[in-house]
């Protein structure tokens, strides 16, 4: 697949000056890593509602006002239509700007703004117009929240030709895949877990990074393969460690890009355990997951052993919290979805 | 400036001409459509300085200096480009084009424009902007793939400071003022050869929120963005008090920068209007929201059909203040251009109108590797094999192909 144009070399210069491996949470790795991006390159500009003063109402942004000013990092009129469509506009001037959007079930609003000119202004002015963009998603539930701050609009995007859509599921992803995203010529919808922002893990600042737009084997496994993104990896590495008591060496593989999709792991893993399993928070119908089941079945269609099965969000308006703990897939239906598939 | 903020007192016979107190009732929804129907004239904040008869008049903040080749240049702009546009519509007529958005009644408001932008200015136009394209340099034979479905737009908006058009109703004005941002941020503002943009739509796109958006950001950014409504009284089938209760100009008291009703049909207002914004933004005044109160002489679009509903009193009433006729009318009374100016233009705007019609009935059809070009900076790997694989399909078709293929890929086979 294409590589992308991440410049391996400055990033490693950057992280020079860093210590070593750290153990950080995943929230503070995009802050780590906009920061790395923002030293690295002055046009990159960060703007959406209170990322300013208040560092986001997740502190992914949290000092970078104080260190690169106003004017890097803008404090926005309330409106997601306007920080999409402006940024374009910075864009189109040769900046670089990150957008946060202040939860998944806020970026409506800008939908407009995304689909009609940022993922199509390359295309339309025939490779003339670059505007390289990212926007920034916290996505999902399990936060206990109110209505529209649990959603996971992935699949909408992912969608939409011209767009590239990605998706970190821990520490380190997380702040290489941020930089990435911002080093990227092309609009990136840029989605993270928000109910991992505080999970842990060891981060390596002079490591070399996968390419952005590519998937990864993240345990080996014979039995069956599970495939997921953003905060179901972690339940789906659960669900594997679980099932070991059980006997079954499960492959879990982290998606991380969702547009474009890198599955040759996938199909090579599912060419080995003839099994597989997708787990997603997104509702399951025209979905991420509805895309990968119909790619495996037309490049596995005689190593699968089963159906492709998918465990997901139901086919249903994110329903009230008290609910989301059966509503988001869990340890158990991903358990329960692995038996039936093994026993087909 | 003679206080641009202030409404002009109501005329409908309905709202009485005092002032109205505190203890007043609100107006009724009735006299406020009243009130708006007696703008037709423009109102008495109309800013004009060249009246439908021809006669120059003198505006006090407004005013202008121009030579009679000044004049001259802006009558040529008008006459070539209305003939394109006359001759876009023909060739929409005859099959050759598969819609025409027309211009006709609006070539002051866009000359006069676009003649007041300084080449280090931005524009981002809607669709109709065909004379600000003119200005800026861009031949007309560069809009004419949009319409006949061979691009998208074909100038390059960086190296001519002109954004392709943008079709869906007001996204371009959120465009503009972020762009607008970037010049305040590149330190391109402040002086009197600092850089502004400025951003075109229509009085049916003010009622989009992202109208709404790109003055609430350029205002709480002081950018340097001259918002240019262009009134021509009808969005489609829509008139004006669809979309407004106050004449348009108002609205920008509301987002704190000065509005300005022009006189959209009288190229000299609208040359020194936006010369003045424009100013005031390259020097770090901005915004500035102008009206150009003009009138779409022809359809909507080609496919439109203005008789299901409007009157054609209307119609005749607006060709008294046709834009090019009150030029024409001045240079001759004046005596700043004699008749072989006049045939010369007729001449040059024939002569276009051929190379215009040449350029558009030899266009080639892009091939099917149009469809897959450019859809991102970093082409994906799957959308490159996608390609490759209706490229080769379509290969081993004979010379008609259409439609489309319903890929298998054949992984295990």
């Amino acid at each position: 697949m294409a590589a992308p144009t991440i410049d391996r070399r400055a990033a490693s210069q950057a992280a020079d000056a860093r210590p070593a491996t750290q153990t950080v949470p995943l929230g503070k790795a995009l802050n780590m890593g906009l920061r790395a991006a923002m030293e690295r390159d002055p046009k990159v500009i960060v703007m959406g509602e209170d990322v300013g003063k208040l560092g986001g109402v997740f502190r992914i942004t949290d000092g970078l006002q104080k260190d690169f000013g106003e004017q890097r990092v803008l404090d926005t009129p309330l409106a997601e239509s306007g920080i999409i469509g402006t940024a374009i506009g910075l864009a189109l001037r040769g900046f670089r700007p990150v957008c946060e959007i202040q939860f998944d079930g806020f970026v409506f609003p800008g939908f407009d703004q995304i689909v009609s000119q940022l993922a199509k202004m390359h295309y339309r002015s025939q490779g003339r117009l670059k505007v390289p963009v990212v926007v920034r998603i916290p996505f999902g539930g399990g936060i206990g929240a109110v209505e529209h701050h649990s959603e996971s609009p992935e699949s909408y995007f992912a969608h939409c030709a011209g767009l590239k859509v990605v998706a970190c599921s821990n520490p380190a992803d997380a702040y290489w895949m941020i930089q990435q995203a911002i080093a990227c010529d092309d609009p990136v919808m840029f989605f993270e877990p928000k109910r991992r922002y505080w999970e842990k893990a060891e981060l390596d600042p002079t490591a070399t990074p996968d390419p952005l737009f590519s998937s990864r084997v993240i345990r080996p496994g014979t039995t069956a393969t599970l495939a997921a993104y953003g905060p179901m990896v972690r339940t789906a590495l659960d669900a594997a460690t679980a099932a070991e008591e059980d006997g079954h060496s499960l492959e879990v593989i982290d998606l991380r890009s969702l547009s474009p999709l890198d599955l040759g792991p996938v199909f090579d893993s599912v060419r080995r355990t003839g099994h597989l399993v997708l787990v997603a928070e997104a509702a399951a119908e025209s979905s991420i997951t509805s895309e990968i089941a119909a790619r495996v079945q037309q490049e596995c269609f005689y190593s699968l052993e089963a159906p492709v099965l998918r465990v997901t969000g139901f086919d249903t308006p994110y329903p009230p919290s008290k609910c989301e703990e059966e509503y988001l897939p869990n340890l158990d239906r991903v358990l329960d979805a692995v038996d039936r598939s093994l026993a087909f | 400036m003679s206080s641009p903020h202030q409404p002009p007192p109501p005329k409908g016979e309905a709202i009485s001409v005092g002032a109205p107190t505190a203890t007043a009732n609100p107006p009724t929804a009735a006299q406020v459509i009243a009130g708006l129907r007696a703008t037709t004239e423009g109102g008495d904040d109309l800013v004009q300085l060249l009246t439908p008869e021809g006669v120059r008049v003198h505006h006090p903040d407004f005013d202008i200096d121009v030579t009679a080749e000044d004049l001259c240049g802006l009558y040529r702009d008008m006459v070539l480009i209305r003939r394109a546009d006359r001759e876009a519509n023909s060739l929409q007529r005859q099959g050759q084009l598969g819609i025409w958005v027309p211009l006709l009644g609006q070539e002051a408001a866009q000359i006069g424009a676009g003649r007041a932008m300084r080449p280090q200015d931005m524009a981002f136009p809607s669709y109709r902007e065909h004379g600000i394209a003119w200005c800026r340099g861009i031949d007309p034979t560069a809009l004419l793939g949009i319409f006949r479905g061979t691009d998208q737009g074909s100038w390059d908006p960086k190296e001519t400071g002109f954004h392709l058009y943008t079709i869906v109703i007001g996204n371009q004005c959120l465009n503009a003022a972020g762009y607008a941002m970037g010049q305040r941020f590149d330190g391109k503002v402040g002086d009197a050869d600092g850089e502004a943009t400025i951003v075109f739509f229509g009085d049916g796109a003010t009622s989009q929120g992202d109208v709404h958006e790109g003055m609430v950001w350029a205002a709480v950014y002081d950018s340097p963005l001259v918002f240019y409504c262009q009134n021509n009284q009808w969005a489609i089938s829509e008139p004006l008090e669809r979309q407004t209760r106050v004449p348009l100009y108002q609205r920008a008291r509301g987002y704190g920068f000065p509005g300005i009703r022009v006189d959209g049909n009288d190229v000299l207002a609208c040359l020194a209007v936006t010369r003045w914004a424009l100013d005031e933004c390259r020097t770090g005044n901005g915004p500035v929201l102008i009206e150009a109160f003009t009138y779409r002489m022809d359809a909507h679009t080609t496919s439109d059909d203005p008789t299901r509903y409007r009157l054609s009193d209307e119609l005749e009433a607006w060709k008294l203040k046709d834009p090019i006729e009150r030029v024409r009318v001045h240079l001759v009374r004046e005596g700043m251009a004699d008749q072989d100016f006049f045939d010369g233009v007729q001449a040059e705007a024939d002569e276009l109108a051929v190379r215009f019609r040449d350029f558009c009935v030899n266009m080639p059809d892009p091939g099917p590797e149009r469809i897959f070009a450019n859809v991102y900076a970093e082409e994906s790997a799957p959308l490159a094999a996608q390609r490759e694989e209706y490229l080769a399909y379509h290969e081993g078709l004979e010379p008609l192909a259409g439609s489309s293929v319903d890929a298998v890929a054949g992984g295990e086979h």
